[in-house]
């Protein structure tokens, strides 16, 4: 069902809200800003207690990269943090069995960010039911348009496991609303042109995206791809109703900088939206 | 000899692809939001360029005055009677740039500057494609860059050169496998922030909708003057065999097309090291849904072939569905076999086959007895010329 993109605001309204997306509601509703940082999952021997500590540095949800061989959607970055993950050993498995164990420690919603190939060929239903079994609320996956995404998103709402859809700067009018229609948890709206990484400057793109998200959708608008830094976080929360940020805060793990120094990052972006937006 | 027709598939092979762009259970277009909008452009694009008769026309003169169309179709005695058949070679080898992929670049080029596009990127494994790339882009008097992983660089410097003389930017792509694979992740990646100016002038016949179908409508002029020219040297008749080797599989694509609503035998033939048919485990990278050579988790496995053009773990779509359906079939062969091959359509017609081709000649080589008497038509999809550096170091 489409939305005529000049009505009030409607989608996300017809659906009932999974733990992701009423914890986006909920900081929202409070009149905060929301942070979700993204962690490459299998990135070290403490990507775990990483992530538990990523929580309780105002993390309103994680982002859980399962490593690809292929990911297009990305940067050197995380590129680079797969990679390794990989060479450790990691696969979906592992990884999926380790949340599950930490699901209590872990305390906010969390979402697998992969690429369709790793669910493709566990099988959609398994895959689904996996996430759900793992405590995992949400899942993206960027190679996955709308055109594509049905198959998929039939067995993640079968196990309950929301699916977040991405919006890009790209997309004329008239597909904004049918793609907050079929997402899930949150609207991801793509900050740029580009593949994921930190830039120096926001681009204009950020603000104007979730601009033209926010006119069509009630569902919580959230912007990632391009946002870096606390300030630019900051700025596309004039607008968004929070920011995604994965590159900035993977640097920090393949610095070794261990669960204490990822969650002062944390800590950071959640002063810097608390600071701006209070 | 077959006659045509016989035999006949019902239903039709290598037509249009469905709306969702599906060739049975594969292809479509799993690309990130961001490049969706592009795709469906090029797909307008390309339907209403490819109804139009004066690009058709254009596409025509340039294909005659520019590549050197039509290539020939050539006898082989010496080689026919040592392998107890009658072989005749579509000459793809014959074209400008020295493969058939020029065929698809000159089409992908014009349609590009029908729409507006100032910029080509490209991928290439060995380097055939991303010569013709930068050909066309000067002629067009476009901006162009070729991603080329650092292994292929290393074992196609003259093709690397090639590019660069042409005025082309060759950057290396130095992730995963460092081949064509990575290549294409490059690519992609670039075109993903650059999509409003750019055109991706992919390869073969891989990627998302419409790429699969535009690149064998591109090629399918090898098919279809071969078929003409099989008639002239057949009696009206059609070859029992035909034969290419695949990678993503355009040079296959394209001579396919001219038969595929003939009885005759189609067989494609892969690296025994990139055996994505041969696997037959499905899988969706790059753009599209077809077979794919991955691990127990879905991650992409590095191919690994003496030919660089064939280096890649997947293969395109319609390739799959014509595997499963059973209207083609695909073989496999070592890099010792085609070593073998190689030297053999040298010595004795006086033709240096690129390595890509030689993985056909070597199928039919080893298939010999099944095949004696039969008419096989082979796609000698390019010249050797950039392998005889590296066929130096293994023959000496």
């Amino acid at each position: 069902m489409t939305v005529a993109a000049d009505t009030a605001p409607v989608g996300g309204a017809e659906h009932s809200w999974g733990r992701l997306e009423r914890a986006l509601r909920d900081r929202r509703n409070s009149g905060g800003k929301c942070f979700v940082p993204y962690l490459t999952g299998g990135l070290g021997d403490d990507w775990l207690e990483t992530i538990c500590a990523v929580a309780g540095a105002g993390a309103d949800a994680i982002e859980i990269g399962v490593p690809f061989s292929d990911p297009v959607m990305d940067g050197t970055i995380i590129q680079q943090a797969n990679d390794k993950a990989l060479s450790e050993g990691a696969t979906p498995q592992s990884i999926l069995a380790a949340v599950r164990g930490a699901a209590a420690d872990i305390g906010v919603p969390t979402a697998v960010m992969t690429y369709v190939n790793i669910a493709h060929h566990m099988g959609y239903e398994r895959f689904a039911s996996s996430l759900a079994d793992a405590g995992i609320s949400g899942c993206i996956l960027p190679d996955l348009p709308l055109e594509e995404v049905g198959e998929w998103a039939d067995c993640a709402q079968a196990a309950g496991v929301e699916t977040v859809l991405l919006a890009a700067p790209t997309a004329p009018d008239e597909r904004l609303p049918r793609i907050c229609d079929r997402s899930r948890g949150f609207v991801y709206s793509v900050g740029l042109m580009g593949i994921t990484g930190v830039r120096s400057e926001l681009a204009a793109s950020a603000t104007r995206t979730a601009v033209r998200l926010k006119s069509v959708t009630d569902m919580p608008v959230l912007v990632g791809v391009g946002v870096g830094t606390p300030a630019q976080a900051a700025e596309v929360c004039r607008v968004a109703d929070g920011a995604v940020v994965g590159s900035a805060i993977v640097t920090r793990m393949l610095e070794g900088a261990g669960p204490d120094g990822v969650a002062s990052l944390v800590a950071e972006f959640r002063a810097a939206l608390d600071a701006a937006h209070s | 000899m077959t006659p045509p027709g016989e035999g006949e598939v019902a239903g039709g092979f290598m037509g249009e692809p469905s709306a969702d762009g599906r060739f049975g259970d594969f292809g479509g277009m799993f690309v990130p939001e961001t490049l969706v909008p592009a795709c469906q452009e090029l797909d307008r694009a390309f339907r209403s360029a490819w109804g139009d008769p004066g690009f058709r026309g254009e596409l025509d003169r340039l294909l005659r005055d520019y590549a050197g169309r039509p290539s020939p179709l050539t006898e082989c005695p010496n080689l026919s009677s040592e392998l107890g058949l009658r072989i005749l070679l579509k000459r793809e080898d014959l074209n400008h740039t020295g493969s058939h992929k020029i065929n698809n670049v000159l089409g992908q080029a014009l349609l590009a500057r029908r729409m507006g596009k100032t910029s080509l990127v490209a991928e290439t494994g060995a380097g055939q494609h991303g010569v013709a790339t930068a050909t066309a882009a000067a002629l067009f008097g476009m901006d162009c860059i070729v991603y080329m992983g650092t292994v292929d660089i290393a074992r196609q410097e003259l093709n690397v050169f090639r590019m660069r003389l042409l005025g082309t930017e060759v950057r290396a792509a130095e992730t995963g496998s460092r081949t064509l694979k990575d290549a294409v992740n490059e690519a992609m990646r670039h075109w993903v922030a650059v999509a409003d100016t750019t055109h991706y002038c992919l390869g073969s016949v891989m990627g998302p909708h419409p790429y699969p179908w535009m690149v064998r409508e591109f090629q399918r002029v090898v098919g279809e003057e071969a078929r003409r020219q099989c008639a002239e040297v057949l009696d009206g008749g059609v070859p029992d065999v035909v034969t290419a080797a695949v990678g993503g599989g355009s040079n296959a694509a394209g001579i396919f097309a001219g038969f595929a609503d003939t009885g005759a035998r189609l067989v494609g033939v892969e690296p025994a090291g990139g055996a994505a048919v041969g696997r037959a485990v499905p899988g969706i990278v790059h753009g599209s849904r077809s077979y794919l050579m991955q691990d127990e988790w879905g991650q992409v496995l590095e191919a690994e072939s003496i030919s660089a053009g064939l280096d890649y773990p997947g293969v395109g779509p319609e390739h799959s569905h014509l595997a499963a359906t059973g209207r083609a079939t695909y073989e496999q062969v070592t890099d010792a076999e085609v070593i073998e091959a190689f030297s053999l359509l040298s010595r004795s017609e006086g033709i240096i086959p690129a390595l890509e081709c030689a993985h056909a000649l070597a199928w039919v080589s080893r298939a010999r007895s099944e095949l004696a008497g039969l008419t096989v038509l082979l796609n000698l999809s390019g010249r050797g010329d950039k392998d005889v550096d590296q066929m130096m170091g293994i023959l000496g």
